[in-house]
């Protein structure tokens, strides 16, 4: 019998790799990537709240695709962030762009 | 184990293990193309807590566009003909003491200790049209206000990386 728990450390796992990506990698695409799995770790959360509910209803679903919706805009922004970076510095790596201004 | 048991472990591992891939490869096409594993296992999850529109929005979104973006990025941030494709790692032990005490402070404090009021978890009817009645009905305003949050990252990011003129 599959529970709450087992979707919910699937999400804990999903969510410490992603802040271990997220921490430890001097690309800023990888960064990205660290961060995109923390969005998917709280996704499986939401959707996994709205279905083991007491009164199983749609409200994490809804709250879902507006995390994916988020994360659609936020990867859009980010990687032009990272081009103008890659643009101006010649260099992907995070920890080379510490001016305030270029 | 049932068969449900089953499905789910193969897609748990499918995961997480090409999560950790993700996380831990040398190689940034590496990180990329694991990380089209991980979406369509979330995907598969999706499928199994009943969410068939949010795993079809899964699939279209991250695999189809966010996945076709990093990529982009990945491509576009270094010359593709050289050996450069390499992520270099650093603070290695600080964020995996991080992260491991992370995961260990959501399962065993949050999630094992925690009393989670389940029910039954017995809904498996199509959620399309639930949902998009939803968005329509009592979702009304956070929905146009996401659909202009769109908008506005579609033209920032245009403009971000626009080559100015006087530059």
């Amino acid at each position: 019998m599959i529970t709450i728990h087992h979707y919910l450390t699937v999400s804990a796992a999903l969510f410490a790799l992603g802040t271990m990506g997220a921490l430890t990698r001097r690309n800023a695409v990888n960064v990205l990537m660290g961060v995109e799995l923390i969005l998917n770790s709280a996704n499986i959360n939401l959707v996994a709240f709205s279905r083991f509910a007491s009164r199983p209803n749609l409200d994490g679903q809804l709250f879902a695709v507006f995390v994916i919706v988020i994360a659609a805009a936020e990867v859009a922004v980010a990687l032009a962030i990272v081009l103008t970076l890659y643009r101006l510095k010649r260099t992907p790596n995070l920890d080379e762009a510490k001016a305030l201004r270029g | 184990m049932s068969a449900e048991a089953v499905v789910f472990y193969l897609f748990a591992v499918i995961t997480v293990g090409s999560a950790i891939v993700v996380t831990f490869a040398r190689s940034l096409i590496y990180s990329a193309f694991a990380l089209l594993f991980t979406f369509f296992g979330v995907a598969a999850l999706y499928v199994m807590l009943g969410a068939d529109f949010l795993a079809a929005t899964q699939l279209l979104v991250y695999v189809g566009g966010i996945l076709v973006l990093l990529l982009f990025g990945v491509m576009l941030t270094h010359k593709l003909y050289d050996l450069e494709l390499r992520s270099e790692v650093h603070q290695f032990v600080p964020g995996l003491v991080a992260s491991a005490g992370v995961f260990g402070v959501l399962t065993v404090h949050v999630l094992y200790k925690a009393r989670w009021a389940v029910g039954s978890g017995k809904v498996l009817a199509p959620t399309t049209s639930g949902i998009g009645a939803e968005f329509m009905g009592r979702f009304l305003l956070p929905f146009e206000a996401a659909s202009i949050l769109l908008l506005v990252a579609l033209i920032g990011a245009a403009m971000i990386v626009r080559r100015r003129k006087d530059a």
